[in-house]
């Protein structure tokens, strides 16, 4: 058992906070190139 | 379902979010999804492609998620699935029950903003297929279930072929026959020698309910369909010769580990070689196979 259950709790937020900030990103530079690939298409 | 499994009390760890997707089962997933992308007449640009394939691999794991949310009962029973994240008890059902449905909505909608409205009812076809139909209704009722069940597997080079073109034609659907008719073979291979752990849990696979011999009739059946199917895009002018003498050989080798199998005897795990090598050669079978469709639409282009 971990004797400090609130450090790893922090610790967890910590992680899934800092994956949702690189997966939030991503998604945005992704939703633009398919912008742009769809203008493309549409030309 | 699993209303006795204690609730952790702390927040699910990313890394078993990414188990929950099954990983493993989504690089054949999107591999045969890529190759039903590339054997298409068309071309996608290839963030479009990228993103097609993307929402295969999360449609697959948003599946698997939920499979596994429904199924953490039986995941506890067997060895094999034990030490997943639900029956270990690493995460509260709850979780895995809105990751899989948030995944699933995100894979849909972003497949249709990216490509097309039929690629996008197609992935959500085979998400609703794959828990609907086979983890909810098939699995705990009938030894049909991964007959059925495996036409859930199949929908990827289906899909990748619709965002490509917006149409289905006769090449993905067969396709989607060969992994159709490959899942049996396949996964009763695998039962024959897991089978302790699918009695012990109380489904209804093959080998538990038909017996040992019977299901390596099956396996032997199944592989003859198999075969039939791979040639058959050769057979019928789609392909050129090099798919076609591909999916000779590597259905005649599929056949001879079938009859390998037919002709054990053995009813211990560890006299079933014959079944872990078909097993084994499966997988390796069905990357070639699709790889052979591919390299030979781009020779013929």
């Amino acid at each position: 058992m971990n004797p400090h259950p609130e450090d790893e709790l922090l610790r967890r937020q910590r992680e899934r906070a800092r994956l949702m900030a690189w997966l939030l990103g991503a998604f945005v530079i992704l939703l633009f190139l398919i912008t742009v690939a769809k203008i493309g298409l549409n030309k | 379902m699993t209303p006795t499994i204690a609730q952790p009390a702390l927040p699910a760890d990313w890394r078993d979010l990414v188990a929950l997707t099954k990983p493993r089962v989504m690089s054949l997933v999107v591999f045969t999804g890529l190759c039903g992308l590339l054997a298409a007449p068309e071309m996608l640009p290839p963030v479009l492609g990228f993103t097609a394939i993307l929402c295969i691999a999360l449609g697959a794991g948003a599946a698997g998620a939920l499979n596994q949310w429904y199924e953490a009962d039986l995941d506890a029973k067997m060895r094999r699935t034990a030490n997943r994240p639900l029956p270990a008890q690493r995460m509260d059902r709850q979780t895995a029950l809105h990751f899989g449905v948030g995944l699933s909505a995100f894979s849909v909608v972003l497949m249709d903003l990216a490509t097309n409205h039929l690629a996008a009812l197609l992935l959500a076809i085979s998400i609703l297929f794959y828990v609907l139909v086979y983890t909810v209704w098939l699995k705990r009722r009938t030894a049909q279930n991964i007959v059925i069940g495996g036409a859930a597997g199949a929908f990827p080079p289906l899909i990748g072929w619709v965002a490509a073109t917006g149409q289905i034609d006769l090449l993905p659907a067969l396709l989607f026959a060969i992994i159709f008719l490959w899942t049996p073979p396949h996964f009763w291979a695998l039962s024959l020698f897991v089978r302790s752990d699918y009695a012990a849990a109380n489904v209804p696979m093959l080998p538990v309910v038909a017996g040992i011999q019977n299901t390596r009739l099956q396996i032997l059946l199944y592989s003859l369909t198999v075969a039939g199917a791979a040639v058959a895009p050769w057979a019928l002018g789609l392909t050129g010769t090099l798919y076609g003498v591909a999916a000779v050989v590597l259905s005649a080798v599929f056949l001879v580990l079938a009859v390998a199998v037919f002709a054990n005897k053995a009813d211990t795990p560890a006299g079933m070689k014959p079944e872990r090598r078909l097993f084994a050669y499966s997988i390796l079978y069905l990357f070639a196979l699709f790889t052979a469709v591919v390299v030979d639409r781009w020779v013929a282009a």
